[in-house]
């Protein structure tokens, strides 16, 4: 396929495919006010990054486990009693300085550290593309399969528990693809603006959704916008990909809610 | 044949027994109310007969095919998540439109359906609770302090509508409740509990067992007694003493 060999071309694609599987995901995230959460689990990512490295290991294997392993830990402290904002503000941060850490030994090997902090999306290759979107595709089938059930946990787990769902077991779906969003998004985005891209268009989306899955669908088109858009910007303006992908995505925000704020100022008067 | 059979169930959280050994059943038709100070185990009774709580002893053994109808005790939705009444009525399974029309009617809250969960009152809140445990065409409707945050003639009004589901759909009701004065006369049934169960019987009876006495005082019994008087007036008259 032809077109594939445009870098541009394979950078829309990729962008594209992790603002879709982005937006459902940045909902629950928004919902279950899991924002640290969400930032743990992607700042681990670079310890799996390095280990992956180290052991010449798919980096994308090593950002899903060890994400995933954060995840783990995280919700079992949790349960064990510590305060959740320390919890997470601890294994955050150690995660990534043990992982900024663990990638200075690899001095030696080529490591973009730059590019898995911040995205590298115009290095996205035909093989990249095609792990980018069979992650999308499955965190949208667990999506689609999870859905009610997971928001019915959101709302109330003795709802849930009532109706025979197991909130726990939710969970764990929902971390699964936190964790595989994480992984497919490194490159295009970068492990520290990932968080941003699940809830800056989420909470965007709110202001216009009357149910929650309006709220994912519109999510995932000003997703869509910001990384096409913000994908041309940075090329005009040779800025770095992913973080001229959120400018504009916060820029969105802020003009959207600026919007609803005149509405209602002029409404009111 | 009984809805809900409970024997000699234990409930422990770590060392500490929140309900030992208590046995109890549910008979079709029955309005039972169970009563009992905070921290008496009255909420993790019906979290573990719902299945929200795994139980250490005993046997909870419910009929066959038995639908319930669960109203919890508050909910909090977040004002992040958009959600209209017709769409928490369809979760987590798929309800018609005439289904939940029907259901919403019933609750006493016909018009609501494209309303804002966020934008309901405290007592609208509840009806679209109650409705949405009406939905599934329950053997037995389950409700935890359902009017906690509502105010003395909301939550009387809400159990009027209860006493008006009963009546139109023939299904059970366990509840829990500490505004005794309100419950108890339209109960069948009075469980008092207080980690184990103190007493129980027909609502006057339980008023006079010393047990139950000893738990609540002799004060609510006046207010027994004055809202059995009461019953008698229109609510407007309620009210205004």
């Amino acid at each position: 396929m032809s077109w594939l060999d445009s870098f541009l071309v394979r950078a829309v694609l990729a962008g594209l495919g992790v603002a879709i599987a982005a937006a459902p995901l940045g909902c629950f995230v928004v919902w279950r006010r899991m924002a640290y959460f969400g930032d743990a689990t992607a700042h681990a990512s670079i310890l799996g990054i390095a280990l992956a490295l180290a052991f010449s290991m798919s980096i994308f294997v090593g950002v899903l486990v060890l994400s995933l392993l954060m995840a783990v830990m995280v919700s079992s402290l949790g349960e064990k009693g510590y305060a959740m904002d320390t919890v997470l503000g601890v294994l955050a941060h150690s995660a990534l300085a043990f992982g900024l850490v663990v990638a200075s030994f690899l001095s030696g090997i080529r490591l973009d550290l730059m590019g898995y902090l911040f995205g590298d999306i115009l290095a996205v290759g035909k093989l990249d593309l095609l792990v980018i979107w069979c992650g999308v595709m499955l965190v949208l089938a667990l999506m689609r399969w999870r859905w009610s059930a997971l928001l019915t946990s959101t709302l109330s787990l003795d709802l849930a528990y009532a109706a025979g769902i197991d909130p726990r077991r939710e969970q764990f779906f929902l971390t699964i693809s936190l964790a595989m969003v994480v992984a497919v998004a490194i490159k295009v985005i970068g492990a520290l603006l990932i968080v941003a891209l699940l809830i800056i268009p989420a909470a965007t989306a709110r202001i216009y959704a009357k149910t929650p899955e309006q709220m994912a669908l519109i999510s995932a088109i000003i997703g869509a916008v910001a990384v096409v858009g913000g994908l041309q910007l940075a090329y005009i303006l040779d800025t770095p990909a992913g973080p001229t992908i959120v400018c504009l995505a916060a820029i969105i925000f802020a003009l959207t809610h600026a919007g609803k704020f005149v509405k209602a100022t002029l409404l009111g008067n | 044949m009984n809805l809900i059979d409970i024997s000699n169930l234990f409930v422990r959280f770590g060392r500490h027994a929140v309900l030992e050994d208590i046995s109890m059943h549910v008979a079709p038709r029955e309005i039972i109310t169970i009563v009992g100070p905070n921290g008496s185990g009255k909420t993790t009774l019906l979290r573990t007969i719902i299945g929200a709580i795994k139980f250490n002893e005993g046997i909870i053994s419910r009929s066959k095919g038995l639908q319930f109808g669960y109203v919890p005790q508050r909910l909090y939705v977040d004002a992040a998540l958009p959600i209209t009444v017709r769409r928490f009525l369809s979760l987590p399974h798929y309800s018609s439109d005439a289904a939940i029309n029907d259901s919403l009617i019933h609750a006493g809250v016909g018009n609501m359906g494209d309303r804002q969960m966020i934008d309901l009152s405290g007592g609208q809140f509840q009806r679209v609770l109650l409705a949405r445990a009406l939905l599934g065409d329950p053997d037995l409707l389950i409700l935890d302090e359902a009017t906690q945050g509502l105010d003395q003639p909301g939550s009387a009004a809400f159990y009027r509508q209860i006493e008006l589901v009963r009546h139109r759909l023939g299904c059970a009701v366990l509840m829990v409740s500490h505004e005794l004065h309100v419950v108890m006369a339209a109960s069948d049934r009075v469980i008092c509990l207080n980690g184990h169960i103190c007493c129980q019987g027909a609502p006057a009876q339980v008023a006079e067992a010393p047990e139950y006495q000893a738990l609540f005082g002799s004060g609510t019994q006046g207010a027994l007694a004055l809202y059995q008087h009461d019953h008698t007036h229109s609510h407007h008259e309620d009210h205004a003493e």
